[in-house]
């Protein structure tokens, strides 16, 4: 069954981040710049958090405007980066209106959710999870 | 921007007076102390002068962070260290938030704060970029409100912190604190004065880089954080301290007759009082969400909301205040606050300030006692009828002691071992080596700690929960001396690590010699470890001595032989003895 990363219960978000660095540390690193997944308050840490990660869209804009078919739409939703195709023109960061098409600065390539589900592993207080799609 | 998971070693110094910055390779330093507050005493012994003010340009502002910082849960924590303003001799103070990981990702083991600028400053560190700003626009403002300008003046993408200081900073009030992200704080022994001495109103610290980990070690590292990660959220300390938080234990803590009530009038509220008071009320009315430190999956920060009318007209606002075990204690049950709504609104207030919640609470307690005694009378107070509970009054109190309209106000400013020897009652002046005290009234482990305590506070050496596990067993003064200061000494590495006390049963002797290893810090064995914490508590002690301080002459206010503990009356000659054994024992072990 495909899987797709979705936000449970935003409100149980207690922002620790946790999502974040498991994301990176996939790649061996400790930090945020390879991170497909945002956890920033809203506003305010009263108002609680806001999680951004794609949301799988059934007709993903950020395709829409990929001019070299590096992104493709992965079978059951969401999409799928070839970086070999990718020329780092941007455009599927600024089609993404969820602002969840992060940017890799070394590679100067976008960085997109694998779906994986490592974040959801760590999401303790269950906000995230993976689910079928 | 890419760094080696050892690298750690970089150390910032900025100079506010001639507004310069300098970073330094103190791997020298990183490698013998790890960090956190073994790095900072050293950095403090180096930077700050025998004899200075605490209030004048000399004295140095430290921030130092660790090797497990931002790579391991709940390793949150920065340590401030500093010549304190309160006591006069060592200040240190630990902050979660997102301070801890914003100081290492920007690229810093540690942050060194030397001279103090001509005009009022906000300090921009971003990476590696250094930004004197100008903040005479904010300088008179609360700790929220400069949050919420800075947040959104500086745009630095990212994770960052926002450490500020509110008006009772720049007004010197020598129990000032630091706030940081909103809710947490630098809170002991006047950072906050500190800052507002070297006209600097806030720092915001930005992380720009990453941290890698070593591609033969990448495997060793996700079992071994699995392992901690695991741990941390198994163990009850994720439990108790994410489900009521720190006020959970509010209630039996009254119970049990060690919580110190209306200035230690006694030992015990009534119960309605306790009920009222307890971590399970403030959860039931008032908890509107928990959130965490950056990395923490924990949560125990516990945010109240508080509905209240305040003009004629329907006009309501909705307040979020932080609460814990230890502003519940201090601003609830040592005033005799009979709603948790008055408790909320104390805490509110003074955090809008800016000032150690701690301190305040026990100050105005003892200036509430002693004008129920006569010893200070209205024209002291400006007029402030001060009475148990009168939540009105004390608001307008907390504001009085950063205005200071009266000589009274700037000596309650100065601290209840001040205050108190200028107009005396200092039988009932509840401070320890100088810092007002903590909640605990249970035995004569509780008071050891606070006298000895390199920072008087009662997470030095835990001695309240010492009390608690002797309760009915046999034992000597010279044993729970040993223990405390073995605790002490252990702290020293967690805090030097730097990893938050709440996680203290995860990172044990074994789990951090794992953690180490896995990040390529090998070479330290538990031996190693010990001697470290130990060299590290003993270079904090002779910092205090080297400044003045004297077990000798420690003040001992008489009050806490007047009221029973759960162990009986405790007796002014046992708690003199253990000093003197605590003396031998920490000079005989270098």
């Amino acid at each position: 069954m495909v899987k797709k990363l979705a936000v449970l219960d935003v409100n149980k978000c207690i922002g620790c981040m946790e999502c974040m660095f498991a994301c990176s540390r996939r790649e061996g690193r400790v930090g945020f710049d390879k991170s497909a997944i945002r956890v920033r308050s809203a506003g305010g840490i009263e108002r609680g958090f806001v999680v951004v990660v794609c949301r799988v869209c059934e007709d993903p804009p950020c395709v829409k405007v990929c001019p070299t078919d590096a992104l493709r739409v992965r079978k059951g939703g969401g999409v799928i980066l070839n970086k070999d195709k990718c020329i780092g023109c941007g455009f599927c960061a600024q089609a993404c209106i969820m602002g969840a098409i992060f940017w890799d600065d070394e590679l100067d390539k976008p960085i997109v959710c694998m779906y994986c589900g490592d974040c959801a592993d760590y999401c303790v207080h269950n906000a995230i999870g993976l689910v079928d799609v | 921007m890419l760094m080696k998971a050892e690298e750690l070693n970089r150390v910032l110094y900025v100079d506010l007076t001639k507004k310069d910055i300098k970073v330094k390779d103190r791997t020298d330093l990183f490698d013998k102390y790890l960090g956190g507050s073994g790095v900072a005493i050293k950095l403090l012994e180096e930077e700050c002068p025998t004899g200075i003010d605490p209030l004048s340009a000399a004295n140095p502002m430290i921030f130092a962070v660790g090797p497990l910082t931002a790579l391991y849960p709940s390793a949150s924590k920065t340590v401030a260290m500093f010549k304190s303003p309160l006591t006069g001799n060592l200040g240190e103070s630990h902050c979660g938030g997102r301070s801890a990981m914003a100081i290492r990702l920007a690229g810093y083991g540690a942050i060194v704060i030397t001279g103090s600028s001509d005009i009022l400053l906000y300090l921009v560190i971003a990476g590696d970029k250094v930004k004197f700003r100008d903040a005479s626009s904010i300088g008179g403002m609360d700790a929220q409100t400069v949050g919420r300008i800075l947040r959104e003046a500086e745009t630095g993408s990212g994770v960052r912190t926002i450490i500020r200081t509110g008006r009772a900073g720049g007004k010197l009030v020598r129990y000032a604190c630091a706030v940081s992200e909103t809710y947490r704080h630098f809170g002991r022994l006047g950072l906050g004065a500190v800052m507002g001495s070297k006209n600097l109103k806030a720092l915001v610290i930005s992380a720009d880089k990453s941290v890698e980990i070593p591609k033969d070690k990448r495997k060793e590292y996700r079992k071994v954080y699995d392992e901690i990660h695991d741990v941390v959220v198994k163990t009850d300390a994720m439990e108790k301290y994410h489900d009521l938080g720190t006020a959970g234990k509010l209630y039996e803590m009254n119970k049990l007759g060690g919580m110190a009530y209306k200035n230690l009038e006694s030992a015990s509220a009534p119960e309605a009082i306790g009920r009222e008071l307890s971590g399970e009320n403030f959860a039931n009315k008032f908890l509107s969400r928990r959130v965490s430190c950056a990395h923490c999956p924990v949560g125990c920060v516990h945010l109240a909301s508080l509905r209240e009318l305040y003009a004629p007209g329907h006009y309501f606002k909705t307040t979020t205040i932080p609460y814990d075990n230890e502003p519940i204690y201090a601003v609830g049950f040592m005033l005799g606050m009979e709603h948790a709504e008055d408790c909320l609104r104390m805490i509110d207030a003074v955090d809008t300030v800016g000032m150690d919640i701690m301190s305040t609470g026990v100050v105005l307690a003892w200036a509430t006692e002693a004008y129920g005694k006569g010893l200070i009378t209205k024209a002291h107070t400006d007029g402030l009828d001060l009475q148990w509970g009168d939540v009105s009054t004390y608001l307008a109190a907390v504001e009085k002691i950063v205005e200071m309209p009266t000589e009274f106000y700037q000596n309650l400013a100065m601290g209840v071992e001040h205050a108190s020897s200028v107009y005396g009652g200092q039988d009932y002046a509840l401070a320890f080596g100088g810092n007002e005290m903590p909640e605990y009234h249970t035995g004569i482990a509780c008071y050891i700690n606070n006298l000895t305590g390199a920072r008087h506070s009662h997470l030095d050496s835990a001695g309240y929960t010492l009390d608690q596990k002797l309760i009915g067993k046999e034992f000597s003064i010279e044993e729970v001396v040993k223990s405390l200061i073995a605790e002490e000494e252990w702290r020293q590495i967690l805090s030097s690590l730097v990893v938050c006390f709440f996680a203290r049963a995860v990172y044990t002797s074994e789990r951090v010699l794992k953690a180490m290893a896995a990040i390529g810090l090998e070479n330290w064995s538990p031996a190693k470890l010990e001697a470290v914490g130990r060299e590290i508590h003993r270079a904090k002690m002779n910092f205090k001595f080297r400044e003045g301080f004297d077990l000798a002459k420690l003040r001992i206010p008489k009050r806490i032989f007047e009221v029973p503990t759960p162990h009986g009356l405790l007796k002014e000659e046992d708690l003199r003895k253990a000093i003197e054994i605590y003396g031998e024992l920490i000079s005989a072990q270098k």
